[in-house]
């Protein structure tokens, strides 16, 4: 699975994607024409202020919402006008979430949380694969507690365990550490910086957060629907700097 | 507090209409009933103010044995034609007519079977002409002994025409007349509430009506133009003397009205009764939405604590809210009953051929009912959830709400003691006192019991249930959901669990009760084939007792006998008693013990009997007939119960003085090496002539002995029906409001590739989890409280325990469906989330 990976080096990407919502006096445009590739194997993180259009974009390079003009793919796939039943399966088998609000069901264990993907999908985990997702969450013997039993911090590991177990072309973390304190966030990132480097995972993150854009190789920053500027290997101080420079603080 | 309260309301309108519409449905039973019997009642005062509307003063004889329009038929005593000429004489009246006018002349149709009327009498009567309100239409009035005229109802549902030989069954067996005339009533009716009329001339009809010359039924009497007629009224009574009825036409219309509220009364007990196990339902549905409610609004009430509300206006808050949807619902639920009665009234109307009813009205007894009711039974519901509410701290308005399971040990035991009691009740009920309200109280309070143990129950049971559809994902997300609040699970399927369980202890009842008589019959009739016919109405169909001794000629049999039934005055006490031709013969051809022949002054009785009046071989007992004088009988047997067809006999002669002087049922024997295949055929040939009955062999009559059972069990099952619907709006509710908690986890679900088809499967399941537990405690706790009944019955003779396995998985598997069914809707909800708004739903 890894192999067919690299076959193509994008692993998502948006072409002149426009979003409006409503129609006449009541229109909205959220994203006036944003292009942008995310490179296989890479940790990029999505700024920019309230209302600039960095969820609107991210859901849209999903599949979660429908763009007003322009194309989104995910691989090989254009994602822009697939059917609701082939939308879900992409987002089954290609696309992986991590949400602010942790998002586990409550009647399952964390395993059967982590496992729930593949289960809808009638896959069996790969052993070993399994091992070292779970292994690198450091769950250890809470893997069988239910999500009331679970710090924040574990909870939001299970879900990235749960994001990665089925080896999505790219996860679409939204703000991933907004409800952890910053011990517990810091964490957060390590475990997906680390997963980026160790397993070539690709992520997609929306966050407001310099020190968790300085966690990723990439920032891509979005003001009034349009991207605005980008920084390379971002560091904390970098990150403000662009976005004083830029008018993009959030 | 007050305009938060309803602000609230009104911004959560699916939960008002869903729980609202438990409380429409019970209301609209409760008023449905009252504008029917309402309706129905005036449509019967209307009708025999008009037919006695021709008779200013009637005498009738005082009726010998009294019978209530509830309990049968009352049998006229006929009057002397002497006496019309003594009320003739009477000052003040004009003119005295005798008359005969009685139920029982059915008329054979074109089609050669007897026309049928669903109610209205068959009235046989003389002709005396016609009066204001009948119109001649055809023909003439019968002027020979062999012609018949008949109102233009008969001559439509018999399809015959002047000039037709028709034939007619009185309580002489079948004679033909010539129809020389029809008539009808103004205003082009066909007859005046749906009643088939038949006239003879007077001389046939005192033979074909009363079997005796001579005789008429009443004496009606117009008064002269300037008396009042209930002056003249007095005087023929101070003429005539006691044992004589005089009334006015209006009383008459009155007395005639009123005996047949009775019976309506009764016919509205029963619809209040199911409209009550409706509204009981109801309870748990709306309890059910008020404590999700409170649970989902336990923010905004803390807020409100925190705010400074008190407690009391917390309560007050919840009960304002129940009190407004109890308000609406119940306005609702009356207008939906008037629109049921009006359709129960039209239906009523058409099925009795020709009713005309009153208009639709609306009675205060039916306002108030469904006010009172509507609003109580909502606010009563609404009571625990609005404790519940009050006890939220104002610091929950600050903390991430989340509803922690509260441990089932209180429940559990309130609800074993709850149960204990309705089970003791019930138990006293039916060994005890044998009180209907102690058994119907207990039933009530046991199910209260089960339902608060329901959470306990519903733990493993929904678990094991969920087993079953946990090889897929969303079977198994489902079988989790529906175990997730027992406390609202429970209650969802105990408001099912109500109706299934009724209707499975009635069948389980009357299940074993047909069983017990069948197999009691099975050993007792040995007569292999009977005559008679299915009792459809007041009047059972009878046959020429000529047929008996035919029957008996017929080569192979070895006995025949035949049975009359009628109620008498014993020693003053009213009875129902049989007479036989020949009790020895009976006793042969039923397959009873050896019993003497009555002699026409002896009278044989059960060991049942004999012990409940203390009466001996030779004590002489007194026996009033409907007609004719008292006579004495001497008991010179007893015998047992169950071994002959009735359990106070009487000899032949008696039946000359029954109301039906003819044979209901005949019993024939065959001899050794006879066929049934033989016989049957030529007894079947001897009715031919009697169209009410019929040959069959012995099997075909115990079915046909029973057969009114099923009928019973499917009327019941009718009228649960809605306390069942009911408990599947809960389920609807249930899941409706789940799927709403639940808006963020259906998101997340479909964001990680649960399918729409996988998420109505699981929101499918659930249902069916919740229903099918349900319908399952109805099934037990229904075989339970009818094995108890049937196990206090044992003494009655009902000594067989019959559980009806094909129905109970019948409603097992209808569960399902309704689950199915109930979870179209939330599904469909649940399928069409928008992922990315569910997912931000807070």
């Amino acid at each position: 699975m890894i192999g067919t990976r690299a076959q193509e080096p994008v692993a998502a990407r948006a072409d002149d994607v426009w979003k409006v919502y409503g129609s006449e006096e009541a229109r909205v445009v959220a994203l006036r024409g944003v292009s942008a590739s995310f490179a296989r194997g890479k940790f990029t993180a999505i700024m920019g202020p309230s209302g600039s259009g960095k969820s609107t974009l991210m859901h849209c390079l999903a599949g979660l919402d429908t763009v007003t003009r322009g194309t989104v793919h995910i691989g090989g796939t254009q994602v822009t006008g697939l059917s609701d039943k082939a939308l879900t399966r992409l987002r089954r088998d290609r696309v992986g979430f991590i949400f602010q609000q942790f998002n586990l069901l409550p009647t399952l264990t964390a395993a059967e949380n982590i496992r729930l993907p593949l289960d809808i999908a009638g896959r069996k985990p790969d052993p070993q694969w399994w091992d070292t997702v779970v292994g690198t969450v450091g769950l250890g013997d809470r893997l069988n507690h239910r999500p009331s039993q679970l710090s924040g911090g574990q909870q939001q590991r299970v879900a990235c365990a749960r994001a990665l177990m089925s080896r999505p072309d790219v996860i679409f973390a939204d703000e991933p550490t907004g409800n952890l304190d910053s011990k517990a966030g810091a964490e957060i990132l390590s475990f997906l910086r680390s997963s980026v480097m160790e397993h070539g995972q690709t992520i997609v993150m929306v966050t407001h957060d310099p020190v968790a854009a300085s966690y990723t190789d990439r920032v891509v920053f979005l003001a009034d629907g349009a991207i605005v500027s980008e920084l390379e290997n971002p560091t904390p101080e970098s990150v403000l700097e662009t976005m004083k420079a830029g008018e993009v603080l959030v | 507090m007050l305009r938060a309260t309803l602000k609230s309301l009104l911004s959560r309108k699916l939960r008002l209409v869903l729980s609202g519409l438990a409380v429409v449905l019970g209301v609209m039973f409760v008023s449905g009933a009252f504008v029917t019997t309402d309706t129905l009642g005036r449509t019967f005062d209307n009708l025999f103010a008009e037919g006695y509307s021709q008779v200013d003063v009637a005498v009738m004889a005082k009726p010998k044995v009294a019978v209530s329009e509830m309990e049968g038929e009352q049998i006229l005593t006929p009057l002397p034609a002497s006496l019309v000429d003594r009320v003739a004489k009477v000052p003040g009246v004009e003119k005295a007519t005798g008359v005969i006018s009685d139920d029982g002349a059915r008329v054979i149709g074109s089609d050669g079977k007897v026309v049928t009327s669903y109610g209205p009498p068959r009235i046989g009567m003389n002709w005396v002409g016609t009066d204001d309100l009948m119109e001649m239409r055809q023909g003439r009035g019968p002027a020979k002994d062999n012609e018949i005229a008949v109102n233009e109802a008969v001559a439509k549902a018999a399809g015959i025409q002047v000039g037709d030989r028709v034939g007619v069954l009185t309580q002489l067996p079948r004679q033909t007349f010539t129809l020389v005339g029809v008539w009808g009533y103004t205003n082009e009716r066909d007859s005046i509430g749906g009643v088939q009329e038949v006239a003879f001339t007077t001389p046939q009809a005192q033979r074909s009506m009363l079997g005796q010359p001579g005789m008429f039924t009443q004496i009606t009497v117009g008064v002269d133009q300037d008396q009042d007629p209930s002056h003249v009224r007095d005087q023929i009574a101070a003429q005539l003397g006691t044992g004589y009825d005089v009334k006015t036409g209006k009383q008459l219309a009155a007395d005639s009205s009123a005996q047949f509220k009775d019976a309506l009364g009764f016919f509205n007990n029963i619809l209040l009764g199911f409209a009550g196990v409706a509204l009981f339902v109801g309870t748990f549905l709306i309890l059910n939405t008020f404590s999700i409610i409170v649970a989902q609004r336990t923010r905004e009430l803390a807020l409100m604590r925190a705010l400074g509300g008190s407690r009391r206006q917390m309560i007050g808050s919840v009960l304002v809210e129940a009190l407004v949807i109890g308000f609406i619902a119940a306005v609702l639920g009356l207008a939906a009953g008037v629109g049921v009665g009006a359709l129960l009234v039209t239906l009523f109307g058409s099925m009795s051929g020709g009713l005309d009813p009153a208009p639709v009205g609306v009675p205060l007894a039916a306002i108030l009912s469904s006010l009172i009711v509507g609003i109580v039974v909502t606010v009563v519901a609404a009571v625990l959830p609005a404790v519940r509410a009050s006890r939220i701290s104002p610091i929950a308005a600050m903390q991430d709400v989340s509803t922690p399971d509260r441990p089932l040990t209180r429940v559990t035991v309130t609800g074993a003691v709850i149960g204990a009691a309705g089970a003791a009740m019930l138990g006293v009920g039916l060994y005890g006192t044998n009180s209907l309200w102690l058994i119907l109280g207990g039933v009530l309070v046991t199910f209260i019991g089960v339902a608060l143990l329901t959470p306990l129950i519903s733990k493993p049971v929904v678990a094991g249930l969920g087993r079953l559809f946990s090889w897929s994902v969303p079977g198994r997300l489902g079988r989790l959901n529906s175990g997730r609040n027992p406390r609202r699970t429970a209650i969802t399927a105990a408001a099912l669990m109500v109706g299934i369980a009724l209707v499975t202890g009635v069948t389980v009842v009357i299940d074993s009760a047909k069983q017990s008589l069948a197999a009691q019959a099975e050993n007792t009739v040995k007569a292999e084939i009977v005559i008679g016919g299915d009792q459809n109405g007041p009047r059972p169909p009878v046959f020429d007792e000529a047929v008996l001794g035919k029957a008996a000629a017929i080569p192979g049999v070895r006995a025949v006998a035949g049975i009359w039934n009628e109620q008498v005055l014993i020693d003053g006490e009213r009875s129902y008693v049989t007479a036989t031709d020949d009790l020895a013969k009976l006793a042969d051809a039923y397959g009873s013990p050896a019993l003497p022949t009555l002699k026409p002054d002896q009278i044989a009785v059960s060991t049942d009997q004999a012990t409940e009046h203390g009466w001996a071989t030779g004590r002489v007992v007194k026996v009033q007939m409907p007609r004719g004088d008292e006579h004495s009988y001497t008991i010179v047997a007893t015998y047992d119960e169950d071994k002959v067809p009735g359990s106070i006999m009487l000899p032949l002669a008696a039946t000359k003085e029954f109301g039906l002087t003819q044979p209901i049922f005949g019993f024939v024997r065959l001899a050794d090496g006879a066929t049934i295949d033989q016989v049957l055929p030529q007894v079947k040939a001897l009715v031919a002539d009697s169209p009410e009955v019929n040959a069959t062999d012995r099997s075909s009559f115990i079915n046909q002995q029973v057969g009114n059972f099923d009928t019973v069990i499917t009327m019941v099952q009718v009228l649960l029906g809605l306390a069942i619907l009911i408990a599947v709006l809960g389920v609807i509710n249930t899941l409706a409001l789940s799927v709403l908690e639940r808006t963020r986890e259906l998101g997340l679900l479909r964001a990680v590739g649960l399918g729409r088809a996988q998420t109505m499967r699981m929101v499918t399941v659930e249902a069916v989890v919740i229903s099918v537990f349900g319908a399952l405690l109805g099934v037990v706790v229904g075989s339970g409280l009818g094995a108890a009944v049937v196990q206090a019955l044992e003494g009655e003779g009902i000594t067989d325990l019959v559980l009806p396995w094909g129905q109970m998985g019948l409603y097992l598997g209808l569960a399902a469906i309704v689950g199915v069914l109930a979870a179209v809707l939330p599904s469909i909800k649940a399928a069409r989330l928008n992922v990315l708004a569910a997912i931000a739903h807070d």
